[in-house]
């Protein structure tokens, strides 16, 4: 069976995220990043099925030069190969045109078994595996709190708003899962090692046969007109229950402020 | 004027608030057409006076069972479908889970732009423009679609519902539900058991405990309740198994943006403010001074929730009755 991981670069969470003032897209090129952590259990799922049966795993990625270091991370964690998608025409692409360019990939790689994560750190709007699902006719099963694998068939359960349910499908397969699924390995001083001697493609847009035209900034289909940095919270009151008044001074506030 | 499409959400017919916000939203930007996915006539009709009450001109109904059967491709399919007969100006979904996935496929299908996510959405520059929260809440961000039918995911408490009566008439519509959308089915279902507390992501109250409950609820509900409020948790208490999934606060959880929000023995990590750091008004218990949330508070109390919470609760009880 062949699994290929999509797994994202994205800006570090903890350091200082920001736009581009020149076209309002995130700023991928000027700050840290990593493998988006969300996307790091899909690699676990991807490893897990692997070491249940036969399979082989390849992580891919799309974005900047730096995003190879996603494809490491996944290498590292025991995927056995790695593509990155890498074009200058890639920059501004929105979730509609990453999905353009990934399910191009993932049909010349003949994946049978497709694995995402919940979402971006970044963009965050967990649209991406429904889109390549929708553009290469495959079955989705999305946000898998557990996940199984059984032959062909590929159960999930899936914690909803209203109940637990559990899903089907058959591959090939779309999958995504949440950060319910598993415990992401570390890589290990070993993994780290064979990790240089795994083989990792580059290709670009022409390899997938499409044109700058059809994605990056230009052709994003929606756009960003405004962005504002949130003003500062002003400091709030602080008390200490020391003396036991804490509960008294939070009623106080809440009454003040209307909320009984 | 044009028309704008409303998925409706609802249970069996019980339209949920935030299809009032989205008809409220859709009244901004053109007529708005609400288009009901349910299992037959009867829950038509019980929905019908709600989307009257907020001004839907008509509501198409598809009722074909594999509707529901499958996962959310057929539905997607269908709205396609309606989307090129009615060809709307924008179209509206709430930004939940289902909703999001729906959306997805549409702007595949509908080659369109896609929105998720909104806070707001107004009538400018000629078409729709929407009001987004993004990295953790740090940013905010004003985008339009640029190409093809806007689609949209408005989250709960985008818009204040308001009322504009109508009698909308129901118009059936057929779809046709390829095979290749009925792949992945649900095989199973277990509801969740209702709390009689209000829905997390439309509460204008939450009360949330992480870690420092020590794994019990009991005193974050007994305050929640005094509130009316909705309960939340931490991924902490949620991983640690003291309190379910679906009430996650954060970045892997649900986002959300009460009036108020308490955080009682939660340190304030990045993930989980992410979730909660649009709140209008903040409150955190912990004991820890140094702890990161009390930098988003209001109002906090460094003290033990266990001692704190109790009190206030009893306090807040005597002074509602
Ligand atoms: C990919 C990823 C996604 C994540 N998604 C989420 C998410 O969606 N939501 C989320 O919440 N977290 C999320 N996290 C986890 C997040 O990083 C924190 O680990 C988590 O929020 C901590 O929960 P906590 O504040 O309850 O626990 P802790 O950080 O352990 O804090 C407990 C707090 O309770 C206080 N305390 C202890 N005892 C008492 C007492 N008796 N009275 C009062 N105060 C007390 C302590 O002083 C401390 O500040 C995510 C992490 C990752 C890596
Ligand atoms: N540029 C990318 N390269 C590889 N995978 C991606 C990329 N963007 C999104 N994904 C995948 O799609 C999932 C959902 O992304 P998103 O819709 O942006 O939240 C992520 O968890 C990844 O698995």
């Amino acid at each position: 069976m062949k699994i290929v991981v999509c797994a994202k670069f994205v800006p570090d969470a903890t350091a200082d995220r920001r736009f581009r003032p020149e076209d309002n897209t995130v700023d991928r090129a000027g700050v840290d990043g990593l493998l988006s952590e969300l996307d790091e259990y899909a690699v676990e799922t991807a490893l897990t099925v692997k070491e249940a049966g036969d399979a082989e795993v390849t992580v891919l990625t799309v974005g900047p030069e730096q995003a190879a270091d996603a494809v490491k991370k996944g290498l590292q964690m025991g995927a056995d190969a790695g593509v990155h998608v890498l074009d200058d025409a890639i920059h501004g692409s929105d979730a509609v045109a990453t999905s353009l360019i990934l399910s191009k990939a993932l049909a010349k790689l003949e994946a049978d078994l497709v694995v995402f994560g919940m979402g971006s750190t970044d963009g965050g709007m967990g649209v991406v595996p429904a889109m390549v699902s929708e553009r290469l006719g495959l079955p989705a099963v999305t946000l898998g709190s557990e996940v199984t694998v059984d032959g062909q068939t590929v159960r999930i359960r899936r914690d909803g708003d209203t109940a637990s349910e559990t899903i089907e499908g058959t591959l090939p397969l779309v999958l995504s899962v949440s950060d319910q699924a598993n415990e992401p390995r570390y890589p290990s001083f070993k993994g780290i090692m064979a990790a240089k001697k795994k083989p990792v493609e580059t290709w670009s847009l022409a390899d997938l046969e499409l044109t700058p035209e059809q994605v990056g900034g230009s052709s994003a289909w929606t756009e960003v007109v405004e962005v504002t940095a949130r003003p500062p919270r002003t400091a709030g009151t602080i008390v200490t229950d020391e003396d036991g008044s804490g509960a008294a001074g939070l009623v106080e506030f809440l009454s003040t402020n209307k909320f009984l | 004027m044009s028309n704008v499409l409303v998925l409706v959400d609802h249970t069996a017919g019980a339209v949920r608030k935030t299809t009032a916000e989205l008809l409220t939203i859709a009244r901004r930007l053109g007529e708005p057409v609400a288009v009901f996915v349910g299992e037959g006539v009867t829950d038509v009709q019980a929905a019908l006076p709600a989307l009257g009450q907020y001004g839907a001109t008509k509501v198409i109904a598809l009722s074909n069972p594999e509707l529901t059967q499958f996962l959310v491709a057929p539905k997607a399919e269908a709205l396609a479908q309606v989307a090129a007969k009615i060809e709307p100006s924008a179209i509206l979904i709430s930004s939940n889970a289902e909703g999001k996935e729906i959306a997805a496929r549409l702007a595949v299908k509908l080659d369109s732009g896609l929105i998720t996510d909104a806070v707001d959405v107004v009538a400018a520059d000629g078409g729709a423009v929407t009001t987004q929260s993004v990295f953790a809440g740090n940013f905010t961000v004003r985008a339009k679609v640029t190409h093809g039918t806007p689609i949209i995911t408005v989250k709960p408490n985008a818009a204040t519902p308001e009322a504009a009566e109508t009698s909308p008439e129901v118009e059936e519509f057929d779809v046709t539900i390829s095979d290749a959308a009925k792949t992945a089915r649900i095989v199973e279902s277990k509801p969740r058991e209702a709390t009689g507390r209000p829905e997390l992501t439309e509460a204008a109250i939450i009360v949330s405990g992480g870690r420092g409950t020590g794994g019990d609820f009991g005193p974050i509900e007994a305050f929640a309740d005094s509130l009316g409020a909705a309960v939340g948790a931490s991924r902490a208490a949620v991983d640690s198994g003291w309190y379910p999934h679906a009430y996650q606060v954060g970045q892997t959880g649900k986002t959300v943006s009460p009036q108020l929000y308490v955080a009682a023995g939660i340190s304030g990590a990045i993930q989980h403010r992410a979730g909660m750091q649009t709140s209008k008004t903040i409150v955190a218990v912990n004991k820890d001074p140094e702890a990161p949330i009390f930098e988003l508070v209001d109002f906090g109390v460094v003290g033990d929730l266990h001692k704190v919470l109790p009190t206030a609760t009893e306090e807040v009880t005597k002074r509602k009755s």
